[in-house]
């Protein structure tokens, strides 16, 4: 009995997971991929089937347009390589602003420590879309920010804020940041005083014993908190078309209006297809890194 | 109570020292010298601040009171990375990012030696370890034995004027333990460094301390060197700390010159102790008295049978109640007419039964006037 559930159990747990992941992650990438090798024509669907059947016998037409086209016009390299940029420049400012947030946090008192992680998580109960909302009435040019520094004399004229690269900056910053502090501080939470003394003792003055033993042990918590930003900052869509620029737009904004206003679902899907051949190559190397770092572990 | 010893040989000074954490006063004033290059084994149950005592000599804590003096340099605005002193820990915090090698060389290069000079060094010391060929491997990659070997290597690289241990040797099972032991007293003796080592276990402390100093409450209760505090404690603590002894209370019925007579009545019999102590006619005082020092036999003792029955001296009756075959030794647990238990061991000399008392059996426990150690406190 015990080991007949202990068997099917372990299944089904594993089970789980693995259909979940088969059924709304590989299969839709399987269709997308397919989609991203067809052309594009006025019917429903919007593509041409991939196999097509001439004088009763199977043939399959595979089109590369659509990947052509990527590279032809350069709206979509610049916008590529405008994300990985943005993705990139949040990631540093919310390793930076995140790294001693989460260092203070993890050096709190075991009394203010909950509190400040509960403060951490709190902007979760507003949804996403009303604090990028907020952040429109902060930055745009009747704003709480432009009004203020008027009345105050520091300036004449409002600060065009809204709809530039900062105010994409602040919105990713903000947003993303709990996903940078939480795995970091869930890293040096782990780490031994013991080592920081040892150090000490030693003869290295705490900011050596900084570099040398906080920083490299907390690497792992660095990647994670740097992946978990910056993946979905390369492919955001909604911070940047509510509060970015217009001239300048991010690939995910890109991939949605090829879907949406050109209907051209077979550039749509080479886009998607990019984005997720150029996001595998960091996962991949962090999972390396990972698995690299459990046999150390031990 | 303060280190005996001539005070120009303090190479170590603890001057009144103390430490509080808010009302809590875990290191009481005390007061220590340690002569240059011994072994000092600071023994202590948990609570009794030995640790703390140990982390400001490090310079981890700062001390609430008195001062720290190494080789006449005073301690107290040194901070831990300055100080001419390195501590092996008791996890041996070994930083687990780095190889052996860099955890050596980690302390020399905060010293900024020459590369080659530090490669030569750190080989040096992996040889006198006898960890000569794990320089590459991670700490997670060796055992328990090794890593400490590794331990120790790092803060004896540093040639520290003071060398501290953290219970050096209690992440180690017991066989490890016994040769690790000595092979530490090897390397100590070859380079000279003075060691102050913290521990809980007496066995540990007595067969590495060339002094001991037993702490109780903050204080240091005793310091000796491992036979004085074994054989000669001047408390009722370090009696019972150290070893096991049986303990009865009693009061002086005669205080002579050469030796004092203890009537006690837990235990039934007077006490004739060869030792003059400090004592009033008539106060109330504690023997001590070690298990492996009563003799055991079947018949009243000659030297006792003389004497009168109830004028009986170190002479009493018992019955065996428990008996624990160790091996090496048996542990007799003796209920004596008073109804008080008396611990008696008795090395197994030969390899059969004959000596062996039964469970139940009558038998007489007697012992020799040197014996008994007499405590007024």
């Amino acid at each position: 009995m015990a080991r007949l559930t202990s068997a099917a159990g372990r299944r089904l747990i594993a089970g789980i997971p693995t259909g979940w992941l088969l059924l709304l992650f590989l299969v839709p990438f399987i269709i997308v991929f397919r989609i991203s090798f067809s052309e594009v024509r006025l019917a429903i669907p919007p593509y041409t089937p991939l196999l097509t059947f001439r004088h009763g016998s199977p043939a399959l037409e595979l089109h590369w347009s659509a990947y052509q086209f990527l590279f032809t016009d350069p709206l979509y390299v610049s916008s590529y390589l405008y994300s990985l940029k943005v993705a990139a420049v949040s990631t540093l400012c919310c390793l930076a602003i995140g790294y001693p947030m989460a260092y203070a946090i993890a050096h709190a008192g075991s009394a203010t420590r909950p509190v400040l992680l509960m403060l951490i998580v709190l902007p979760f109960w507003t949804s996403f879309l009303l604090r990028v909302y907020a952040w429109i009435g902060l930055l745009k040019n009747n704003g709480v920010i432009n009004n203020l520094l008027m009345s105050l004399g520091v300036i004449h004229h409002p600060l065009a804020l809204l709809q530039t690269d900062f105010a994409v900056y602040i919105g990713i910053v903000y947003s993303y940041l709990p996903f940078m502090i939480l795995p970091l501080y869930a890293n040096l939470e782990k780490h031994d005083a013991a080592l920081l003394e040892a150090a000490a003792d030693l003869g290295a003055r705490p900011a050596r014993a900084f570099l040398r033993i906080t920083v490299p042990q907390s690497f792992p918590g660095i990647v994670a908190g740097s992946l978990l930003v910056f993946i979905p900052a390369v492919g955001e869509y909604v911070i940047p078309t509510l509060l970015g620029r217009t001239d300048q737009l991010m690939i995910g904004r890109v991939l949605s209006d090829e879907f949406f206003e050109n209907r051209d679902w077979p550039v749509a899907s080479a886009v998607a297809i990019l984005i997720l051949l150029l996001l595998v190559v960091p996962i991949l190397l962090f999972q390396r890194y990972q698995r690299r770092e459990l046999e150390g572990a031990r | 109570m303060t280190a005996a010893g001539d005070p120009d040989s303090a190479y170590v000074r603890m001057a009144n020292l103390t430490k509080k954490f808010g009302d809590f006063t875990a290191v009481d004033a005390v007061s220590l010298d340690i002569r240059r290059g011994e072994i000092f084994c600071l023994l202590g149950g948990s609570g009794s601040g030995k640790t703390t005592l140990l982390r400001m000599l490090a310079g981890f804590e700062r001390p609430s009171g008195g001062a720290i003096h190494i080789d006449g340099e005073d301690m107290s605005a040194i901070p831990p990375y300055e100080r001419p002193v390195n501590m092996m820990f008791q996890s041996y915090a070994l930083f687990p990012h780095m190889s052996v090698e860099r955890n050596i060389a980690f302390g020399l290069e905060q010293e900024g030696l020459q590369r080659a000079e530090i490669r030569r060094q750190v080989g040096d010391i992996l040889d006198i370890v006898k960890m000569g060929g794990f320089g590459s491997r991670k700490p997670h990659q060796l055992s328990g034995g090794q890593r400490q070997r590794v331990a120790l290597a790092r803060a004896l690289v540093k040639r520290p004027k003071l060398l501290l241990l953290d219970e050096p040797l209690a992440a180690l099972d017991r066989k490890l333990r016994e040769h690790t032991q000595f092979e530490l007293i090897s390397i100590q003796q070859r380079l000279g460094v003075t060691c102050i080592v913290v521990t809980h276990d007496q066995e540990e402390a007595m067969t590495l301390g060339t002094r001991l100093g037993v702490m109780n409450h903050g204080r240091i209760a005793q310091v000796g060197t491992p036979s004085d505090i074994y054989e000669s404690p001047v408390t009722r603590f370090v009696a019972d700390f150290i070893g096991s002894v049986n303990m009865f209370e009693g009061r002086v019925s005669e205080d002579g010159a050469e030796c004092v007579r203890i009537r006690s009545e837990e235990l039934g019999c007077t006490v004739r102790a060869e030792r003059s102590v400090h004592c009033v006619g008539g106060s109330t005082v504690w023997t001590a008295i070690r298990p492996e020092k009563i003799n055991i036999s079947r018949h009243r003792p000659l030297a006792a049978s003389a004497q009168r029955a109830d004028a009986a001296e170190n002479v009493v009756r018992g019955t065996v109640r428990e008996i624990a075959y160790m091996g090496d030794m048996s542990i007799y647990l003796v209920q004596l007419d008073s109804g008080r238990m008396m611990r008696v061991t008795l090395p197994n000399i030969t390899r059969g039964t004959e000596r062996g008392f039964a469970r139940e059996e009558s038998v007489w426990l007697s012992w020799h006037g040197s014996s008994p150690v007499v405590l007024t406190e």
